[in-house]
Protein backbone atom coordinates (compact mmCIF):
# COMPACT_ATOMS: atom_id res chain seq x y z
CA UNK A 1 0.00 0.00 0.00
CA UNK A 2 2.71 2.50 1.17
CA UNK A 3 4.57 1.70 -2.00
CA UNK A 4 1.78 2.41 -4.25
CA UNK A 5 1.11 5.62 -2.54
CA UNK A 6 4.81 6.79 -3.09
CA UNK A 7 4.47 5.69 -6.43
CA UNK A 8 1.48 7.90 -7.06
CA UNK A 9 3.35 10.90 -5.15
CA UNK A 10 6.19 10.20 -7.11
CA UNK A 11 4.26 10.45 -10.40
CA UNK A 12 2.30 13.36 -9.13
CA UNK A 13 5.49 15.23 -8.69
CA UNK A 14 7.47 14.58 -11.44
CA UNK A 15 4.68 14.97 -14.02
CA UNK A 16 3.51 18.41 -12.30
CA UNK A 17 0.19 16.97 -12.63
CA UNK A 18 -2.83 17.31 -10.21
CA UNK A 19 -5.85 14.69 -11.40
CA UNK A 20 -8.35 16.10 -9.22
CA UNK A 21 -8.89 19.00 -11.35
CA UNK A 22 -10.33 16.18 -14.11
CA UNK A 23 -13.67 16.56 -14.78
CA UNK A 24 -13.91 13.16 -16.76
CA UNK A 25 -15.35 14.70 -20.45
CA UNK A 26 -12.75 12.76 -22.15
CA UNK A 27 -11.74 15.31 -24.64
CA UNK A 28 -8.13 13.97 -24.02
CA UNK A 29 -9.04 10.50 -25.59
CA UNK A 30 -10.91 11.72 -28.12
CA UNK A 31 -8.58 13.63 -29.66
CA UNK A 32 -5.85 11.57 -28.98
CA UNK A 33 -4.28 10.29 -32.85
CA UNK A 34 -2.95 7.10 -30.89
CA UNK A 35 -6.64 5.90 -29.28
CA UNK A 36 -7.23 2.76 -31.29
CA UNK A 37 -3.37 1.80 -30.69
CA UNK A 38 -3.47 2.35 -27.04
CA UNK A 39 -4.83 -0.22 -24.69
CA UNK A 40 -5.33 2.49 -21.91
CA UNK A 41 -6.38 6.14 -23.02
CA UNK A 42 -4.92 9.38 -21.33
CA UNK A 43 -8.73 10.09 -19.45
CA UNK A 44 -7.67 6.90 -17.80
CA UNK A 45 -3.86 7.76 -17.02
CA UNK A 46 -5.59 10.64 -15.27
CA UNK A 47 -7.74 8.23 -13.54
CA UNK A 48 -6.16 5.37 -12.95
CA UNK A 49 -2.98 7.23 -11.29
CA UNK A 50 -5.59 8.55 -9.20
CA UNK A 51 -6.83 5.96 -7.93
CA UNK A 52 -2.88 4.30 -6.86
CA UNK A 53 -3.61 1.74 -9.53
CA UNK A 54 -0.31 2.44 -11.92
CA UNK A 55 1.39 -1.17 -12.58
CA UNK A 56 -1.28 -1.56 -15.36
CA UNK A 57 -0.01 1.59 -16.64
CA UNK A 58 3.70 0.70 -16.31
CA UNK A 59 2.73 -2.78 -17.94
CA UNK A 60 1.28 -1.19 -21.13
CA UNK A 61 1.92 -0.66 -24.57
CA UNK A 62 0.70 2.56 -24.47
CA UNK A 63 3.21 4.31 -22.82
CA UNK A 64 5.53 3.51 -26.08
CA UNK A 65 2.43 4.45 -28.20
CA UNK A 66 1.87 7.90 -27.20
CA UNK A 67 3.37 10.56 -29.81
CA UNK A 68 3.68 13.50 -27.30
CA UNK A 69 1.84 15.57 -29.67
CA UNK A 70 0.26 17.49 -26.94
CA UNK A 71 -3.26 17.64 -28.32
CA UNK A 72 -4.86 16.32 -25.13
CA UNK A 73 -2.74 19.14 -23.38
CA UNK A 74 -3.69 21.40 -25.76
CA UNK A 75 -7.80 20.62 -25.83
CA UNK A 76 -8.22 19.45 -22.33
CA UNK A 77 -10.82 22.13 -21.19
CA UNK A 78 -9.46 21.99 -17.04
CA UNK A 79 -5.60 22.08 -18.16
CA UNK A 80 -4.97 18.43 -16.53
CA UNK A 81 -1.98 17.80 -18.85
CA UNK A 82 -2.41 13.81 -19.33
CA UNK A 83 0.62 14.36 -21.68
CA UNK A 84 2.93 15.10 -18.62
CA UNK A 85 1.16 11.81 -17.11
CA UNK A 86 2.08 9.68 -19.43
CA UNK A 87 5.52 10.70 -19.92
CA UNK A 88 6.00 10.58 -15.93
CA UNK A 89 4.81 7.15 -16.10
CA UNK A 90 7.25 6.15 -18.97
CA UNK A 91 10.06 7.69 -16.93
CA UNK A 92 9.32 5.44 -13.90
CA UNK A 93 9.48 2.19 -16.29
CA UNK A 94 12.59 3.49 -18.03
CA UNK A 95 14.83 4.59 -15.06
CA UNK A 96 14.42 1.39 -13.48
CA UNK A 97 17.40 -1.20 -14.36
CA UNK A 98 17.55 -3.22 -17.04
CA UNK A 99 13.87 -1.86 -18.58
CA UNK A 100 14.84 -0.02 -21.54
CA UNK A 101 12.52 -0.23 -24.23
CA UNK A 102 14.77 0.69 -26.71
CA UNK A 103 18.41 -0.95 -27.26
CA UNK A 104 21.22 0.88 -29.40
CA UNK A 105 21.61 -2.49 -30.75
CA UNK A 106 18.78 -3.02 -31.99
CA UNK A 107 18.52 0.23 -33.80
CA UNK A 108 20.95 -0.68 -37.07
CA UNK A 109 18.09 -2.83 -38.33
CA UNK A 110 15.57 -0.30 -38.41
CA UNK A 111 17.92 2.36 -39.77
CA UNK A 112 16.29 3.17 -43.08
CA UNK A 113 19.08 5.58 -44.82
CA UNK A 114 16.44 8.16 -45.03
CA UNK A 115 15.42 8.31 -41.26
CA UNK A 116 16.36 11.89 -39.88
CA UNK A 117 18.65 12.01 -36.92
CA UNK A 118 15.69 13.83 -34.87
CA UNK A 119 13.76 10.33 -34.82
CA UNK A 120 16.76 7.98 -33.76
CA UNK A 121 17.54 11.03 -31.12
CA UNK A 122 13.94 11.47 -30.03
CA UNK A 123 13.46 7.52 -29.53
CA UNK A 124 16.12 7.47 -27.47
CA UNK A 125 14.65 10.25 -25.37
CA UNK A 126 11.44 8.91 -25.16
CA UNK A 127 12.57 4.80 -24.82
CA UNK A 128 15.79 4.74 -22.97
CA UNK A 129 17.91 5.81 -20.13
CA UNK B 1 19.51 42.65 -38.38
CA UNK B 2 21.61 40.19 -37.26
CA UNK B 3 20.45 36.87 -35.24
CA UNK B 4 21.75 34.26 -33.34
CA UNK B 5 20.92 30.49 -35.51
CA UNK B 6 20.63 27.35 -34.02
CA UNK B 7 20.62 24.41 -36.98
CA UNK B 8 19.95 21.64 -35.17
CA UNK B 9 21.63 18.20 -35.79
CA UNK B 10 19.30 17.14 -38.45
CA UNK B 11 20.11 20.32 -40.32
CA UNK B 12 23.67 19.39 -40.81
CA UNK B 13 22.89 15.77 -42.27
CA UNK B 14 19.38 14.77 -43.80
CA UNK B 15 17.86 18.25 -43.77
CA UNK B 16 20.59 20.23 -45.42
CA UNK B 17 18.26 21.65 -48.24
CA UNK B 18 16.06 22.91 -45.15
CA UNK B 19 19.15 24.63 -43.76
CA UNK B 20 20.92 26.21 -47.16
CA UNK B 21 17.54 27.62 -48.08
CA UNK B 22 16.98 29.14 -44.94
CA UNK B 23 20.47 30.84 -44.91
CA UNK B 24 20.21 31.63 -48.72
CA UNK B 25 16.94 33.04 -48.30
CA UNK B 26 17.74 35.09 -45.10
CA UNK B 27 20.55 36.70 -46.91
CA UNK B 28 18.45 37.58 -49.57
CA UNK B 29 16.22 39.21 -47.33
CA UNK B 30 19.12 40.85 -45.82
CA UNK B 31 19.20 38.89 -42.58
CA UNK B 32 22.20 38.08 -41.08
CA UNK B 33 21.89 34.72 -39.14
CA UNK B 34 25.00 33.94 -37.15
CA UNK B 35 25.25 30.18 -36.19
CA UNK B 36 26.03 29.59 -32.41
CA UNK B 37 29.41 28.70 -31.85
CA UNK B 38 29.71 24.50 -30.48
CA UNK B 39 25.97 23.73 -30.06
CA UNK B 40 24.90 20.31 -29.70
CA UNK B 41 22.07 18.76 -29.84
CA UNK B 42 19.28 19.71 -28.46
CA UNK B 43 17.72 16.06 -28.06
CA UNK B 44 15.01 16.21 -30.14
CA UNK B 45 11.82 15.62 -27.85
CA UNK B 46 11.17 18.38 -24.94
CA UNK B 47 12.08 16.23 -21.57
CA UNK B 48 8.22 17.05 -19.82
CA UNK B 49 9.34 15.45 -16.21
CA UNK B 50 10.01 18.28 -13.36
CA UNK B 51 12.90 16.41 -12.67
CA UNK B 52 15.03 15.88 -15.78
CA UNK B 53 17.60 18.64 -15.47
CA UNK B 54 20.81 17.21 -17.50
CA UNK B 55 18.39 16.55 -20.83
CA UNK B 56 17.66 20.10 -21.17
CA UNK B 57 21.18 21.66 -20.25
CA UNK B 58 22.36 21.19 -24.05
CA UNK B 59 19.05 24.07 -24.66
CA UNK B 60 20.50 25.99 -21.94
CA UNK B 61 23.26 26.72 -23.47
CA UNK B 62 22.29 27.89 -26.83
CA UNK B 63 19.81 30.08 -25.11
CA UNK B 64 22.70 31.58 -23.02
CA UNK B 65 25.37 31.77 -26.05
CA UNK B 66 22.71 33.88 -27.78
CA UNK B 67 22.08 35.81 -24.73
CA UNK B 68 25.88 36.72 -24.55
CA UNK B 69 25.94 37.48 -27.89
CA UNK B 70 23.32 40.01 -27.09
CA UNK B 71 20.84 38.31 -30.11
CA UNK B 72 17.20 36.89 -30.37
CA UNK B 73 17.42 32.98 -31.05
CA UNK B 74 16.26 31.62 -34.65
CA UNK B 75 15.32 28.19 -35.31
CA UNK B 76 13.85 26.28 -38.11
CA UNK B 77 13.05 22.88 -37.33
CA UNK B 78 9.94 22.27 -35.70
CA UNK B 79 11.35 19.99 -33.19
CA UNK B 80 14.58 21.99 -32.27
CA UNK B 81 11.99 25.05 -31.28
CA UNK B 82 9.88 23.39 -29.60
CA UNK B 83 12.63 22.14 -27.26
CA UNK B 84 14.22 25.62 -27.18
CA UNK B 85 11.05 27.24 -26.25
CA UNK B 86 9.79 25.02 -23.94
CA UNK B 87 12.98 24.97 -21.68
CA UNK B 88 13.71 28.91 -22.25
CA UNK B 89 10.27 29.09 -20.66
CA UNK B 90 11.22 26.58 -18.33
CA UNK B 91 14.43 28.78 -17.41
CA UNK B 92 11.71 31.97 -16.96
CA UNK B 93 9.04 30.11 -14.85
CA UNK B 94 9.86 27.57 -13.36
CA UNK B 95 12.34 28.08 -10.12
CA UNK B 96 13.19 24.29 -9.13
CA UNK B 97 14.29 23.53 -12.67
CA UNK B 98 15.86 27.52 -13.29
CA UNK B 99 18.03 26.85 -9.91
CA UNK B 100 18.98 23.09 -10.86
CA UNK B 101 20.18 23.97 -14.27
CA UNK B 102 22.40 26.80 -12.86
CA UNK B 103 23.69 25.00 -10.45
CA UNK B 104 25.24 22.69 -13.09
CA UNK B 105 25.97 25.61 -15.84
CA UNK B 106 27.71 27.74 -13.35
CA UNK B 107 27.62 30.86 -15.35
CA UNK B 108 29.24 34.14 -14.15
CA UNK B 109 25.43 35.50 -14.57
CA UNK B 110 22.65 32.47 -14.28
CA UNK B 111 20.21 32.10 -17.15
CA UNK B 112 16.92 32.93 -16.79
CA UNK B 113 15.23 32.91 -20.08
CA UNK B 114 16.46 36.49 -21.24
CA UNK B 115 16.91 34.79 -24.78
CA UNK B 116 13.88 35.15 -27.32
CA UNK B 117 12.83 32.72 -29.41
CA UNK B 118 12.00 33.28 -32.65
CA UNK B 119 11.20 30.36 -35.18
CA UNK B 120 11.92 31.30 -39.11
CA UNK B 121 8.28 31.91 -39.82
CA UNK B 122 7.68 34.50 -37.24
CA UNK B 123 10.65 36.12 -38.44
CA UNK B 124 9.24 36.42 -41.74
CA UNK B 125 5.79 37.64 -40.27
CA UNK B 126 6.85 39.70 -37.40
CA UNK B 127 10.58 41.04 -38.52
CA UNK B 128 10.49 41.14 -42.50
CA UNK B 129 6.66 41.40 -42.56
CA UNK B 130 4.39 38.87 -45.60
CA UNK B 131 3.81 42.55 -47.22
CA UNK B 132 7.75 42.98 -47.53
CA UNK B 133 8.25 39.34 -48.09
CA UNK B 134 5.83 39.56 -51.38
CA UNK B 135 7.68 43.01 -53.01
CA UNK B 136 10.96 40.87 -52.55
CA UNK B 137 9.30 37.92 -54.45
CA UNK B 138 11.12 37.12 -57.72
CA UNK B 139 8.97 34.27 -59.28
CA UNK B 140 5.77 34.34 -58.04
CA UNK B 141 4.72 30.86 -57.38
CA UNK B 142 1.31 31.51 -59.39
CA UNK B 143 -1.18 29.34 -59.30
CA UNK B 144 0.07 26.67 -57.03
CA UNK B 145 -2.20 25.21 -54.65
CA UNK B 146 0.35 24.13 -51.64
CA UNK B 147 -1.44 22.65 -48.35
CA UNK B 148 1.02 23.90 -45.08
CA UNK B 149 1.30 21.19 -42.46
CA UNK B 150 2.06 22.30 -38.74
CA UNK B 151 2.12 19.20 -37.26
CA UNK B 152 1.91 19.34 -33.29
CA UNK B 153 5.44 20.83 -32.19
CA UNK B 154 4.84 24.47 -33.99
CA UNK B 155 1.76 25.02 -32.18
CA UNK B 156 1.26 23.47 -28.73
CA UNK B 157 1.11 23.99 -26.28
CA UNK B 158 0.03 27.41 -27.30
CA UNK B 159 0.75 28.82 -23.86
CA UNK B 160 4.22 28.28 -24.47
CA UNK B 161 4.77 27.87 -27.87
CA UNK B 162 2.65 31.16 -28.83
CA UNK B 163 3.26 31.24 -32.60
CA UNK B 164 -0.41 31.03 -33.49
CA UNK B 165 -3.85 30.01 -32.52
CA UNK B 166 -3.37 26.30 -32.14
CA UNK B 167 -6.55 25.56 -33.95
CA UNK B 168 -6.96 27.65 -36.51
CA UNK B 169 -3.06 28.76 -37.98
CA UNK B 170 -2.34 31.28 -40.34
CA UNK B 171 0.99 32.05 -40.56
CA UNK B 172 2.01 29.10 -43.31
CA UNK B 173 -1.12 29.96 -45.00
CA UNK B 174 0.09 33.69 -44.97
CA UNK B 175 3.23 32.70 -46.14
CA UNK B 176 2.07 30.80 -48.88
CA UNK B 177 0.16 34.15 -50.01
CA UNK B 178 3.18 35.77 -49.68
CA UNK B 179 5.18 34.20 -52.36
CA UNK B 180 2.33 34.30 -54.85
CA UNK B 181 0.40 30.75 -54.48
CA UNK B 182 -2.93 29.62 -53.26
CA UNK B 183 -2.87 27.97 -49.89
CA UNK B 184 -5.41 24.64 -49.00
CA UNK B 185 -7.01 24.60 -45.68
CA UNK B 186 -7.56 20.87 -44.44
CA UNK B 187 -9.07 19.63 -41.24
CA UNK B 188 -5.45 17.65 -40.31
CA UNK B 189 -3.00 20.47 -40.87
CA UNK B 190 -2.45 20.14 -37.15
CA UNK B 191 -2.98 16.83 -36.30
CA UNK B 192 0.24 14.73 -35.99
CA UNK B 193 2.00 12.72 -38.33
CA UNK B 194 3.27 10.28 -35.55
CA UNK B 195 6.57 11.63 -34.99
CA UNK B 196 9.25 8.85 -33.57
CA UNK B 197 6.89 6.70 -33.09
CA UNK B 198 7.80 5.16 -36.52
CA UNK B 199 10.41 3.11 -34.68
CA UNK B 200 8.74 1.60 -32.07
CA UNK B 201 5.32 0.59 -34.22
CA UNK B 202 5.61 1.98 -38.07
CA UNK B 203 2.24 0.76 -38.68
CA UNK B 204 0.78 3.38 -36.52
CA UNK B 205 3.24 6.53 -37.81
CA UNK B 206 1.93 4.98 -41.49
CA UNK B 207 -1.82 5.61 -40.44
CA UNK B 208 -1.31 9.02 -39.13
CA UNK B 209 0.95 9.84 -42.08
CA UNK B 210 -2.10 8.82 -45.06
CA UNK B 211 -4.57 10.46 -42.50
CA UNK B 212 -2.81 13.49 -43.12
CA UNK B 213 -1.92 13.80 -47.02
CA UNK B 214 -5.09 12.07 -47.42
CA UNK B 215 -6.85 15.12 -45.84
CA UNK B 216 -4.80 17.88 -47.61
CA UNK B 217 -5.41 15.62 -51.23
CA UNK B 218 -9.09 15.84 -50.54
CA UNK B 219 -9.06 19.87 -50.32
CA UNK B 220 -6.99 19.96 -53.32
CA UNK B 221 -3.47 20.45 -52.53
CA UNK B 222 -1.08 19.85 -55.25
CA UNK B 223 2.20 19.80 -52.49
CA UNK B 224 2.56 20.00 -48.82
CA UNK B 225 4.77 22.14 -47.17
CA UNK B 226 6.61 21.50 -43.69
CA UNK B 227 9.28 22.93 -41.29
CA UNK B 228 10.11 19.62 -39.92
CA UNK B 229 12.36 16.89 -41.08
CA UNK B 230 10.59 13.90 -39.04
CA UNK B 231 7.16 15.38 -40.47
CA UNK B 232 8.98 14.98 -43.99
CA UNK B 233 10.00 11.71 -43.51
CA UNK B 234 6.78 10.47 -42.14
CA UNK B 235 5.07 11.98 -45.27
CA UNK B 236 6.92 10.68 -47.46
CA UNK B 237 7.91 7.04 -46.58
CA UNK B 238 4.79 6.39 -44.02
CA UNK B 239 2.22 8.41 -46.08
CA UNK B 240 2.38 4.69 -48.18
CA UNK B 241 -1.28 5.65 -49.79
CA UNK B 242 -0.69 9.32 -51.69
CA UNK B 243 2.12 11.00 -53.63
CA UNK B 244 1.79 14.48 -53.02
CA UNK B 245 4.99 15.94 -53.40
CA UNK B 246 6.19 17.17 -49.72
CA UNK B 247 8.76 20.26 -49.08
CA UNK B 248 10.50 22.47 -46.54
CA UNK B 249 9.17 25.78 -46.83
CA UNK B 250 12.40 27.46 -46.95
CA UNK B 251 12.84 25.65 -50.67
CA UNK B 252 9.94 27.35 -52.19
CA UNK B 253 10.88 30.64 -50.16
CA UNK B 254 14.27 30.05 -52.12
CA UNK B 255 12.73 29.28 -55.59
CA UNK B 256 10.14 32.46 -55.04
CA UNK B 257 13.07 34.70 -54.26
CA UNK B 258 15.31 33.44 -56.85
CA UNK B 259 17.99 32.27 -55.37
CA UNK B 260 17.44 28.45 -55.43
S1 LIG C 1 -9.69 16.36 -21.24
FE1 LIG C 1 -8.93 16.97 -19.23
S2 LIG C 1 -10.75 17.10 -17.95
FE2 LIG C 1 -11.33 15.97 -19.78
S3 LIG C 1 -11.03 13.81 -19.23
FE3 LIG C 1 -9.12 14.51 -20.16
S4 LIG C 1 -7.90 15.18 -18.46
FE4 LIG C 1 -9.97 15.05 -17.70
S1 LIG D 1 0.27 13.41 -26.26
FE1 LIG D 1 0.01 11.20 -26.31
S2 LIG D 1 -1.83 10.83 -25.12
FE2 LIG D 1 -1.82 12.99 -25.59
S3 LIG D 1 -3.06 13.13 -27.39
FE3 LIG D 1 -0.94 12.95 -28.07
S4 LIG D 1 -0.62 10.77 -28.40
FE4 LIG D 1 -2.48 10.99 -27.19
S1 LIG E 1 15.34 18.74 -32.80
FE1 LIG E 1 16.24 17.80 -34.02
S2 LIG E 1 17.38 18.35 -35.39
FE2 LIG E 1 16.89 19.72 -33.85
S3 LIG E 1 18.89 19.46 -32.75
FE3 LIG E 1 17.33 18.57 -31.87
S4 LIG E 1 17.35 16.55 -32.55
FE4 LIG E 1 18.66 17.61 -33.70
S1 LIG F 1 3.83 16.34 -36.84
FE1 LIG F 1 4.99 14.64 -36.53
S2 LIG F 1 7.14 15.06 -36.64
FE2 LIG F 1 6.02 16.85 -36.86
S3 LIG F 1 5.78 17.73 -35.03
FE3 LIG F 1 4.13 16.25 -34.83
S4 LIG F 1 4.96 14.38 -34.41
FE4 LIG F 1 6.59 15.77 -34.86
Amino acid sequence: MSSVNNEREEILRMSGVDPTKCMKCGKCSGTCPAFDAMEYHPHQFVSMVNKGNIEPLKQSNAIWQCLSCFACMERCPRDVKPAKLIEAVRLTVIREQGMNHLESENVPCMLDPELPQQAIVSAFRKYSK
Amino acid sequence: MVYSYYPGCTLKTKAKDLDMYARKSAEALGITLEEIPEWQCCGGVYPQAQDEIATKLSSVRTLNSAKEAGNDLVTVCSACHHVLKRVNDDMANNEYIRTRANNYMELEEPYAGETKVLHYLELLRDVVGFDELKKKVVNPLKGKKIAAYYGCLLLRPSGVMGLDDPEDPSIMEDFIKALGATPVVYPFRNECCGGYVTLQDQSLAQKKSNKVLGSAEAQGAEMVITACPLCMYNLKNNGTEHDLPVVYFTEILAEALGVK
